[in-house]
């Protein structure tokens, strides 16, 4: 019966796997869910949701499920008893109900009746969350009477206004708030790519053994370099202008990125790449490097992340002169391709919430040259971005124009 | 399962009902429990608590950023053979002389039904929890060495915190139940205080607490006071006996509460702290 609340979880983007669904049967089975509805949702939430991100949207999950099947889950978590039948003799019956409920002859019948009626019910009231036997020949009360020995109806445990699951306490902690430096770190972490390389500074003790073995058992140490993320990082940050409001958010990933990749060399650019980008945004004519130089100075491993909110004129992206800050004799989209071409591996990072995307053409434009590689600055996107670099083989863009001479 | 082996909070500890359902469902199914929450939010102290009123013996496995997962199992002392050998040391002919037991090999020995930390899981390597999978869930490893199978008498109830510095694997994490112990309420937070400082005056109780949800409450600090750093602070505040006065938001002298070193821990929050209350000083001259 919980197969429907499962699915609608997994329909709320929630990763609930088969054994935790299972978990949270043994333990209703055992009796934990103690028959009562926050006890349930407590045990559902503890078994099902392994990330308090996902709280608040397993919060919203149960309450949608929950509206409208209010009944049928009370009656699920009140140790539904087998003297079920015994109930019906409690009821107000008159003799013609009596004799419509012992037409249901097992009491799987009759749950299934009182199932379909249910839906019928949510079909006919609106956000019908109430039991409310209308019909005349309903063996389960009628007319808004609700006999207290089924407490089928509003009453009973839930009289407390404020449902736990309503009070969305964590909506906090959702995915979709703005980052901290301590996701940053975990998005960051994604890209670790562990290798040995450089002076051999650490006991090797396996090896150690091993050759000690082997030459007849007097020590022979073997050293081996210590093992680091060596994944390698191009950082080219869009500075000034619309960047403004960013600064904040790009301050810390910038340091987060610092402390976490040994390989990290950084650029700036304004609004598009040009010809050519800086290293210090105080200094920033002593400090110019020719865009040319960084293709040549790093080699294809390198992975480019762009962090920019792309937002400008279109005419920045693709019209020779168009920038706004000098004469560029190409236009930005051709260094945009040169760079893709070199670094393979790339991905851009947009501060912008993403439903502005499609209404800003030169946002539409840039991720079109990113071949879609373009991902919002939020721990979702983030960790998108690092999915995408982490591929060996990127997505075809077009092909770069000549190299000026 | 008896009711006995219930967890029920305890006096030194207080537990919203969401946390005793985890632990009680993670006892019940002999799964292990993993606690998230901000830090000083009591989630090492659960496991000592959970122990303590269970009456079971605790091991505690503190976990740090060099730890392995066969370090929990055992470890075998080559290097102590190795030497014991070149030395001539009778010992170094049985093998199972060097093999060192681990924390997780410890609770599986364990007379009575033990209760198992693993603090802070995710300081280790990012591969850390996919190793102890196997071992956590069927309760059992193999020494190589030795040729022995370690099965556990009783299967520990394993609690694990983690400070979400690492994501955890998929794996891992469907076998776990979990709990994330949110920021307590202010009622809450009442309970807990009084629960460390039994008999605090009401009034000096009342004051406090104000004074620190006000301090949280600051937009832009980089580092909130913390529960623990609450409960330091009140404990200074009787030590200096300060009088409640100082703590009343009326009286604007006390904008800053007195030894407030105790909640703010970051030079920068002070600052900004500061400022903020010269603003409103100014605006409310």
């Amino acid at each position: 019966m919980l197969v429907d609340f499962f699915s609608r979880l997994r329909a709320a983007g929630l990763p609930v796997s088969i054994t935790e669904y299972l978990a949270l049967l043994e333990g209703l089975s055992r009796g934990l869910g103690d028959h009562s509805v926050d006890e349930f949702y407590l045990l559902a939430r503890a078994a099902l949701v392994k990330d308090e991100r996902l709280l608040d949207r397993f919060d919203q999950a149960f309450g949608e499920w929950f509206e409208g099947r209010e009944a049928t889950i009370r009656r699920l978590v009140a140790d539904l008893p087998a003297d079920w039948l015994k109930l019906r003799g409690e009821l107000d019956l008159t003799p013609e109900q009596l004799e419509e409920a012992q037409r249901y002859e097992s009491l799987e019948a009759l749950m299934d009746a009182l199932k379909e009626r249910l839906e019928e019910q949510e079909k006919r009231h609106e956000g019908g969350n109430r039991w409310i036997g209308t019909r005349g020949t309903s063996p389960f009360g009628h007319g808004g009477h609700n006999p207290s020995g089924v407490r089928m109806g509003g009453k009973g445990g839930q009289g407390r206004a404020a449902k736990v699951w309503e009070q969305r306490t964590y909506r906090d902690l959702d995915d979709r708030r703005e980052l901290g430096t301590r996701n940053l770190k975990v998005a960051l972490r994604r890209l670790r790519q562990f290798a040995r390389e450089g002076a051999a500074t650490e006991l090797d003790l396996d090896d150690t053994i091993g050759s000690t073995a082997r030459n007849g058992g007097w020590l022979d140490i073997r050293m081996r370099p210590e093992r680091h993320n060596a994944v390698k990082i191009l950082l080219l940050l869009d500075v000034g202008g619309s960047m403004d409001g960013h600064v904040r958010v790009c301050e810390e990933l910038f340091s987060e990125a610092r402390a976490e990749f040994k390989y990290l060399e950084h650029y700036y650019f304004h609004n598009c790449v040009y010809e050519s980008l800086w290293r210090d945004n105080r200094r920033r004519e002593a400090t110019r490097i020719a865009t040319m130089e960084v293709i040549h100075r790093y080699p294809r491993d390198w992975r480019v992340i762009f962090v920019g909110d792309a937002t400008m004129g279109p005419y920045e992206i693709v019209s020779p002169g168009g920038s706004i800050e000098h004469w560029n004799e190409e236009p930005g989209s051709a260094w945009m391709a040169r760079l893709l071409d070199a670094f393979p591996s790339a991905a851009w990072l947009n501060p912008q919430p993403e439903r502005y995307w499609n209404h800003m053409p030169s946002i539409r434009l840039l991720k079109d040259l990113m071949g879609e590689r373009m991902f919002s600055l939020s721990p979702a996107g983030l960790e998108d971005a690092m999915r995408a670099l982490r591929r060996r083989s990127a997505p075809p863009v077009r092909p770069a124009p000549e190299t000026p001479a | 399962m008896s009711s006995s082996s219930r967890f029920a909070g305890t006096e030194s500890y207080v537990a919203t009902d969401a946390l005793k359902s985890a632990v009680n469902a993670a006892l019940t199914l002999e799964r292990p429990l993993l606690v998230k929450g901000e830090p000083g939010t009591g989630k090492t102290q659960l496991a000592q608590e959970v122990a303590g009123s269970l009456g079971r013996p605790l091991f505690e496995w503190h976990i740090k950023s060099t730890t392995r997962a066969r370090q929990g199992l055992y470890e075998y002392d080559a290097v102590a053979r190795l030497r014991d050998s070149q030395l001539g040391d009778d010992r170094v002919h049985d093998i199972g002389n060097y093999i060192v037991r681990g924390k997780l090999w410890e609770a599986f020995e364990s007379e009575q039904q033990p209760v198992l930390l693993i603090d802070e899981i995710d300081k280790a390597d990012i591969e850390f929890p996919n190793d102890l999978l196997q071992e956590l869930d069927r309760m059992e490893f193999y020494v190589y060495e030795t040729r022995e199978l370690v099965k556990a008498r009783h299967r520990p109830l394993i609690i694990i915190t983690s400070n979400n510095e690492k994501e955890l694997p998929d794996a891992f994490l469907r076998r776990c139940f979990f709990h994330y112990i949110s920021f307590p309420d202010a009622e809450n937070m009442e309970r807990i205080v009084e629960v460390h400082f039994p008999g605090l005056k009401k009034d000096l109780l009342a004051d406090a607490l104000e004074c620190f949800f006000r301090v949280r409450d600051v937009p832009g600090l980089k580092k909130k006071p913390s529960t623990s750093e609450l409960l330091d602070w009140i404990k200074l505040l009787l030590a200096e006996d300060i009088p409640t006065e100082a703590l009343r938001a009326e009286d604007s002298r006390s904008l800053i509460p007195p030894l407030y070193g105790a909640l703010l821990k970051n030079e920068q929050d002070v600052h900004l702290f500061e400022r903020l209350v010269f603003m409103h000083r100014r605006n409310a001259g």
